[in-house]
C-alpha cells in the first residue's frame, strides 16, 4: 500500500510540474478546439431550407407560458383546471367502487367469515379488508385522473417552463431554480421528488430542496384535501359553484405549500444552510405533441397502480392496528379511547382534536389512510349507534350528509376542517419518504430535521389559525 | 447499413421480430454491454424502451433520468445489456447524476457507446460526441428527433456527418419507432467488429501537451494496470481536477474500472 501511495504522489508531482510547463491556457484551448470542431461539422452537415418559416408554435406558446406578466397566472389556471377536473371527475367512480367493495362485497365476506371466531373475522374483514377497500375507492379515481393529466403536461414539455417561471423566486429565496422540477415530482410522490433532487449540483441547495419537498402535496394527501374541501368548504357555496369553490380551496392549500417552500428555503439559506444560490442553465425543450396512449399506459400502470399498491400494503396493517386498539379494552375504555382522551385537550387547543392527532400517528407509514382512520376513530369515540358496522370498522358513508352528521356529532367545526387541511400540508413526511431522505443524505441529522421541522411548523400554524379564528369569532 | 429499409417496414413488428427479442430486465448473462449516452432530453430513455421493451418513465424535461437503468435484448443470437444513463452535457461535469453517466462511459468499459443526439441542436450535442469519441473506438451516433428537425425545415446530412465523425450515424425518430431497426443492426455490427470505427480526434494538442500526456499516461498505467481511460485521467490531472486527484490518492480510481463500481456510485 505504501508503494502505491508513493506512486500516486509521484504522479501528482509530475502532473503539477507538467501543468506549469504547458501553461494554464491548456484547458481553454482544449475546450475551444472541441467547440470549433463541433461548429465546423454542424455547419457542414446541417442545412436549413430557405423556405419562409411556418407559424412557429413553440415560440408563440413560450411567449404566453413563460411571459413575465401572464406566465404565473396561466400556470395557476392550469393547476386549478387540473384540480377541478380531478375533483369533479372522481366523485362518481369513487362512489361506484365504494358501493361495490363495501356495500356488496363486505357483507358477503362477513357471511363467509362467520365460521371463524368473532375476533378473527373482525380483524380480517372489518379491519384489514375494509381498510384496503376504502383506500382503493378513495384513491383510485382521483389518481387515475390526476396522474395522466400531469404526465401529459410533462410529456408536452411544460415542466421546464414551470421551473423557468419560478426560477427567480427560488433564487431570491437562496435556493436552486431546478427545485421547481423536484417540487413538481413531489406532487406525485415526495419520495420520488427526493430522488429527483440529484439534478441539483450543490449539496447546500440539494438539502434545501430535500427538506422543503414535503410542502408539495403528494398523492397520499390529495384525497384528504379534496374530501375535506368538498365537504366543508364546497358546501358553503351554492350547489352549482361547489365544485369550483372546493377546487379553489385545494388550490389555496397548494399555493400555501409553494409559499412555505419559498419561506422555508429562505430561512434555511440564511441560517443552517447559508450560502448564495448557484447559477445553472436550463434547457427549454421543444413542445412535443403528447403521446396519449403511451402516457395513459405509463401513468396508469407505473404510477397509479404502483402508488395504489403501496397504499393498500400500508392500509392492511393499519386496519388491523385500528381494529385492535379499538377492541382491546383497558378498564372500561378501549386503548384508542384512552389515547384520544389524552390527546383531546391539546388537539382542541390548536383547533384540531385527539382523533385527528391519533390518526396522524397511525398514518405515519402512509398519508393515504388518514381520512379512513379519522372516520373510524370518530365513530368509536362517540359510541355512535347505527353508523358504520360497529366498533373498529372502517367504512364508507353513503353520502356527504352522512359524513357531515358524523363530523358535527364529533364536534367538528369549519375551523377543524381548515386546520386538518393545513396540518395535512404541513406535517412530517411519511416513513417511505424519510427512509429515502436518509438514503440520499446518509445523515440522521438531516433526516431528523426534515421530519421535525414540518411538524413544529404545522402545530404552530394550526395554533395561530385557531387563535385568530377564536379572536374573530369572539368579536363577532 | 447496406440495405435500405422502408419506414413502413421499420415500424412493423414483423420486420425484426425474427431477430429482436426484448428481454426487459431479465438479464443474467450477456455478450455485449451497450451504453446509451447523450445530452439531457434527447430521448435516451425512449430509445432504451424501444430496444428493451421496458417502459421506463419518459418525460419531456432535462434531468428526468437520475440513475442508470439496465435492460436487455437478444439480437442475432447475441445477448446485449443496455444501460440507460442520465443525460450529460460534458464529460467534465460534476453533479451526481452526470457523474453516474461519466463514470460509466469512462470506466464501465461498454462494448458499444450509443450517443443519442438531438438533430435540431446538433452543434451543442456534438460537443459531447467529440468528447466521447476522444475516449472510445466503438461508438454509434443515433441522430434522434429527425422528425422534429424535418418539421423545423432542417436537413441533416447523416452520411457526411458519419464521415466527419468516423463512426456510424443512424437517423431516428425513436418516439415513432423510426430507425430502431437500423440502430440495432449497426450496434450489432460495431459490437461484432464488422464495422471498425475511426473516430474523429481533436488535433489541436501542441507537441508539449502531447509529451506531457504521454509521460503521465505511462505513470498512471503503472499504478493502475487495466484502467481503461488513463489518457482522460491524465488530462484531468493536468487540469487539476480535485475529484480525480482525490480518487488517485485514495486508490478509488482503480475501482472505477470494475463493472460494479458504477452501481455503487449510483446507489
Amino acid at each position: 500500500m505504501k508503494k502505491q501511495a508513493v506512486q500516486a504522489e509521484e504522479i501528482l508531482n509530475s502532473a503539477n510540474k507538467l501543468r506549469w510547463q504547458i501553461g494554464d491556457q491548456f484547458h481553454d484551448s482544449l475546450m475551444e478546439s472541441i467547440y470549433r470542431d463541433a461548429e465546423r461539422i454542424s455547419q457542414t452537415v446541417v442545412n436549413k431550407k430557405d423556405e419562409k418559416p411556418r407559424f412557429n408554435w413553440d415560440r408563440t406558446l413560450d411567449r404566453i407560458l413563460t411571459s413575465r406578466v401572464v406566465g404565473l397566472p396561466v400556470m395557476m389556471l392550469l393547476l386549478a383546471l387540473v384540480f377541478w377536473i380531478t375533483i369533479a371527475g372522481a366523485n362518481v367512480p369513487s362512489g361506484m367502487i365504494a358501493s361495490v367493495l363495501i356495500d356488496k362485497v363486505h357483507p358477503i365476506l362477513k357471511d363467509a367469515a362467520s365460521v371463524l371466531p368473532w375476533w378473527m373475522s373482525g380483524l380480517l374483514v372489518d379491519g384489514v379488508y375494509l381498510a384496503a377497500a376504502w383506500v382503493i375507492s378513495v384513491m383510485l379515481p382521483p389518481m387515475a385522473i390526476f396522474f395522466p393529466m400531469f404526465t401529459l403536461l410533462e410529456d408536452f414539455g411544460y415542466l421546464p417552463r414551470v421551473a423557468f417561471n419560478l426560477d427567480n423566486l427560488f433564487r431570491k429565496s437562496g435556493a436552486h431554480g431546478k427545485q421547481a422540477l423536484t417540487m413538481s415530482m413531489g406532487y406525485g410522490c415526495n419520495a420520488a421528488g427526493i430522488v429527483a433532487t440529484r439534478i441539483i449540483d450543490s449539496p447546500r441547495e440539494r438539502l434545501i430542496a430535500i427538506i422543503t419537498n414535503n410542502f408539495a402535496l403528494c398523492n397520499g394527501r390529495w384525497p384528504t384535501q379534496i374530501l375535506i374541501a368538498s365537504l366543508f368548504i364546497g358546501s358553503l357555496a351554492p350547489p352549482a359553484l361547489a365544485g369550483l369553490v372546493s377546487a379553489g380551496a385545494v388550490m389555496a392549500v397548494t399555493l400555501l405549500g409553494i409559499l412555505l417552500t419559498f419561506a422555508t428555503s429562505w430561512a434555511l439559506s440564511r441560517t443552517i444552510l447559508r450560502g448564495e444560490a448557484s447559477t445553472f442553465s436550463l434547457e427549454l425543450p421543444p413542445y412535443r405533441p403528447p403521446r396519449i396512449l403511451q402516457t395513459l399506459y405509463t401513468s396508469l400502470i407505473d404510477r397509479t397502480i404502483f402508488v395504489l399498491w403501496r397504499a393498500v400494503v400500508f392500509a392492511v396493517p393499519a386496519g388491523a392496528v385500528i381494529w385492535l386498539i379499538s377492541n382491546i379494552k383497558i378498564g372500561d375504555l378501549s386503548i384508542a379511547a384512552h389515547i384520544i382522551n389524552l390527546f383531546d385537550p391539546f388537539g382542541l387547543f390548536i383547533g384540531l382534536n385527539g382523533v385527528i392527532l391519533l390518526a396522524y400517528i397511525i398514518a405515519i407509514p402512509a398519508n393515504e389512510i388518514v381520512i379512513p382512520t379519522i372516520l373510524m376513530l370518530t365513530v368509536l369515540s362517540l359510541h355512535m349507534a347505527g353508523v358504520g358496522e360497529g366498533a373498529g370498522v372502517m367504512f364508507e358513508l353513503q353520502n356527504s350528509d352522512a359524513y357531515m352528521r358524523l363530523f358535527n356529532a364529533g364536534g367538528w367545526t369549519l375551523l377543524t376542517a381548515i386546520n386538518l387541511m393545513l396540518f395535512s400540508l404541513v406535517h412530517n413526511p411519511c416513513s417511505t419518504t424519510l427512509y429515502t431522505i436518509y438514503k440520499e443524505t446518509k445523515s440522521a441529522k438531516w433526516t431528523a430535521i426534515s421530519a421535525f421541522l414540518p411538524i413544529i411548523m404545522g402545530l404552530l400554524l394550526c395554533f395561530f389559525v385557531a387563535q385568530i379564528w377564536r379572536l374573530v369569532q369572539g368579536m363577532g | 447499413m447496406s440495405q435500405t429499409i422502408s419506414p413502413q417496414c421499420e415500424t412493423c413488428p414483423v420486420h425484426h421480430a425474427g431477430n429482436l427479442i426484448k428481454l426487459g430486465v431479465n438479464m443474467d448473462s450477456w455478450d455485449y454491454v451497450v451504453a446509451l449516452a447523450g445530452n439531457p432530453n434527447t430521448g435516451k430513455s425512449t430509445v432504451f424502451n424501444a430496444l428493451t421493451g421496458l417502459r421506463q418513465h419518459t418525460g419531456n424535461w432535462p434531468g428526468k433520468t437520475v440513475t442508470r437503468a439496465e435492460g436487455g435484448f437478444v439480437y442475432h443470437d447475441k445477448r446485449y445489456k443496455l444501460v440507460d444513463l442520465p443525460g450529460t452535457y460534458s464529460l467534465l461535469s460534476t453533479s451526481t447524476d452526470e457523474e453516474v453517466a461519466r463514470n460509466f462511459i469512462l470506466f464501465g468499459k461498454p462494448d458499444v457507446t450509443v450517443i443519442v443526439v438531438d438533430a435540431t441542436r446538433l452543434e451543442r450535442n456534438l460537443n459531447l460526441v467529440l468528447q466521447v469519441l476522444e475516449i472510445t473506438d466503438r461508438a454509434v451516433v443515433c441522430l434522434n428527433l429527425i422528425d422534429e428537425a424535418r418539421r423545423h425545415q432542417l436537413n441533416v446530412d447523416d452520411r457526411t456527418l458519419a464521415k466527419e465523425l468516423g463512426v456510424p450515424v443512424v437517423p431516428a425518430a425513436a418516439r415513432q419507432g423510426e430507425g430502431m431497426a437500423a440502430l440495432l443492426g449497426t450496434i450489432d455490427e460495431v459490437a461484432g467488429g464488422q464495422i471498425v470505427c475511426k473516430p474523429h480526434r481533436i488535433k489541436s494538442e501542441s507537441r508539449q501537451v502531447r509529451a506531457a500526456l504521454e509521460a503521465l499516461v505511462k505513470m498512471i498505467q503503472e499504478r493502475f494496470p487495466g484502467l481503461s481511460n488513463a489518457r482522460w485521467v491524465a488530462l484531468r490531472l493536468l487540469e487539476g481536477d480535485h475529484h480525480v486527484i482525490e480518487a488517485l490518492r485514495s486508490g478509488a480510481l482503480g475501482d472505477l474500472g470494475q463493472e460494479k463500481s458504477v452501481g455503487q456510485v449510483a446507489a
